[in-house]
């Protein structure tokens, strides 16, 4: 087995709990394990709903906040042990495609500064010539062509355009993973397909992998590989994409895949859910399984003791939820 | 449950089923290089009782056409044309500020884009609640008002707790049940909701899809829905209309909407919908293909459109009502195919 590219051992993120918060703490993420393999690239979706945490995972992978505890390995480097010079070249292979295109701009720059800004730092072109093919490239990557934008100012591109050029921006680095932090939710359905497109090529084309942050499973499902889906900071249920979404085991994933809605009339939801109050949501967190509140099964084990992850048909499909304990 | 008796104002115009009866409207923004024609003559009808879905991609006009038939288009947009005829005799275009002032609310209410947002920070919901009624039925007995507000919550789903709780001590799916109550308090005949489960997570969206629907039939009250996920609209509406580039395109059942779209842009934004069912190729499109000053004369679409014919380029298609309640505007189809 070879090194692994990502490697992420039972990973803890705990904000709060210092003087000033009273004591509170806030547990983001608890014990979570991923890994994207070096010799086949994938596109792996990190999925749940707002406070799961995935936002969270994603500042931890690109080294903007550290662990609480466990360890994030980047092809065998520990990260929160790099020297200044390794972060540089961390920076060089980890790019990062943000949720909102209209933010990422400076308005008063033309859109092209962000690549000339990157091949300065980086130091990628020798000459201006250089460093504008390499633009060039980048851009042909993602179906546009730098005569037609790259002299122009953000309020002068349609949102889809601004999230294609930042993911041209990504990839003119070569990296080996982007962390894609819900790149096409503010981006119309219509072109959403494209940037997914996009995604997809630069995986089969030029071995990119992907850290697919969402909360639309829809999308998940027709481009990812691997699928980890978190429910207030753990997993609840993880596999490959095309098992968990049809196949769905954890109470809380078989709800969450019910309530997409459909683009059938005929289809409509099943049944009237209700949720409980927040504040019931929140009092299970400390022991127990997180989603007791909200679950139809209610066994007393799942009050004191949170499920571990159980394997289901000793496939790669795991799902923390005690109904599957006997299966291990 | 009681709910207000629907007040004797509105029902002294005979037995007409619709409620909302928008005529050519239209509305420009201005800026420096030319008029950019946001909403370019629509038209259509919401029955009574009815929840119409406004789709279409960002920029296509569905909030300034909404905002236009409620007058709330802000300089520099400007409404240039077209009656909107609320419950058959109530033109809202030209109607004086005092009377403008009065129907908004107890006729036609608006849930606006992000209205969770939108509540006042500092006031408990029952004071906001509080305003909205004192302030179209002068000051009300506070027995009078609990008893409104505690119906009112009930009725959209609340515990009865949320009545003296503020904005932040709501969840995102809560403090929109609390905007749609707001919108509902004095029984409008029409209510707008833009985007109402835009920014909420899938479970609570069906959460509050469901008290929409359900506020509509115990209510009898007409809706339309603006927003853009093609999946809520087929669970939730009764029509959808579809606009393109500040045009309406087609309105149509939701069934023959979903299933048997007519016009080539809403059979394009049918197949783009990301399934959960199957796995299938991804189809791709561009996006707004023209200028908004300059809209090319005749067809709209005709920049993506691949059946695109001579016609199109020069004459303007007008909707056609194919079936009952069913139009679209297209060359494709012509008016023999009805008869």
């Amino acid at each position: 087995m070879t090194t692994p590219l990502l490697e992420i051992t039972d990973a803890t993120k705990i904000y709060g709990g210092g003087f000033l918060q009273g004591g509170k703490k806030v547990v983001a993420l608890q014990n979570f394990n991923l890994t994207i393999p070096a010799d086949t690239p994938k596109i792996v979706t990190i999925a749940g709903e707002s406070g799961s945490g995935k936002s969270t995972l994603a500042n931890l992978v690109l080294g903007f906040t550290p662990l609480t505890s466990g360890k994030i390995t980047f092809t065998g480097h520990d990260l929160s042990k790099l020297t200044k010079e390794e972060r540089g070249i961390y920076r060089r292979h980890v790019q990062v495609v943000f949720q909102d295109p209209y933010a990422v701009y400076n308005p008063f720059y033309r859109v092209g500064h962000i690549y000339d800004l990157i091949i300065k730092n980086f130091k990628l072109a020798k000459s201006k010539k250089e460093g504008r093919e390499l633009i060039e490239e980048a851009l042909n990557v993602v179906g546009m062509q730098g005569d037609e934008v790259l002299h122009k100012y953000p309020h002068q591109l349609s949102g889809g355009q601004r999230q294609r050029m930042m993911v041209a921006r990504a990839y003119l680095l070569k990296p080996d993973l982007i962390v894609a932090d819900e790149p096409v939710s503010m981006v119309d359905a219509s072109l959403r397909a494209m940037i997914l497109d996009i995604m997809l090529r630069l995986r089969d084309d030029y071995g990119i992998s992907f850290l697919y942050i969402t909360h639309d499973l829809s999308t998940a499902y027709q481009i990812g590989d691997d699928i980890y889906l978190l429910y207030q900071g753990s997993i609840a249920e993880s596999g490959s994409t095309t098992e968990v979404i049809e196949n769905p085991k954890h109470p809380y994933v078989q709800q969450l895949i019910g309530s997409i809605p459909v683009p059938d009339p005929d289809q409509k939801w099943d049944s009237e859910i209700s949720l409980p109050d927040d504040e019931l949501m929140r009092s299970h967190t400390d022991s127990g399984c997180r989603f007791y509140a909200r679950c139809t099964h209610h066994w007393e084990k799942c009050l004191t003791t949170q499920p571990l992850l159980y394997q289901i048909n000793g496939s790669s499909h795991q799902a923390a939820c005690y109904l599957y304990a006997d299966e291990k | 449950m009681s709910t207000n008796p629907k007040s004797g104002t509105q029902n002294n115009n005979g037995h007409s089923d619709v409620a909302l009866d928008v005529r050519d409207l239209r509305v420009h923004y201005k800026t420096p290089e030319g008029d950019v024609i946001a909403v370019n003559g629509i038209s259509f009808k919401v029955y009574k009782g009815e929840l119409v879905g406004l789709v279409g991609e960002s920029g296509c006009g569905k909030t300034t056409a909404a905002m236009g038939i409620l007058r709330l288009v802000q300089p520099p947009g400007r409404i240039m044309g077209g009656r909107v005829m609320l419950d058959g005799d109530m033109d809202i275009i030209n109607l004086g500020n005092k009377e403008l002032r009065r129907a908004r609310w107890t006729q036609i209410a608006l849930v606006p884009q992000g209205a969770m947002n939108s509540l006042n920070p500092t006031m408990r919901v029952k004071d906001q609640i509080k305003d909205a009624i004192e302030t179209h039925e002068g000051r009300q007995s506070k027995a009078v008002l609990k008893e409104r507000t505690l119906d009112l919550l009930a009725l959209v789903g609340l515990p009865s707790r949320t009545f003296n709780m503020y904005p932040h001590e709501l969840s995102g799916g809560m403090k929109q049940r609390v905007c749609i109550a707001m919108a509902i308090v004095l029984n409008p005949i029409l209510v707008i909701a833009d985007e109402p489960t835009s920014a909420l997570d899938v479970i609570v969206q069906r959460v509050v899809a469901q008290t929409m629907l359900d506020i509509k039939k115990r209510l009898g009250v007409s809706m339309i829905m603006i927003g853009h996920d093609m999946g809520l609209m087929a669970q939730m509406v009764d029509r959808v209309a579809v606009m393109y580039a500040g045009n309406l395109v087609e309105i149509a059942p939701v069934r023959a909407a979903m299933k048997a779209p007519m016009h080539p842009y809403t059979q394009l934004l049918i197949e783009s919908i990301p399934s959960i069912k199957e796995r299938k190729p991804l189809k791709l499109t561009e996006g707004l293909t023209h200028d908004l000053r300059n809209p090319p004369p005749g067809c709209i679409f005709q920049f993506r459109c691949p059946h695109v014919a001579e016609t199109c380029r020069t004459q303007k298609p007008p909707m056609l009502e194919i079936q009952t309640r069913h139009g679209v505007a297209c060359h494709l189809y012509k008016p023999e195919e009805t008869a």
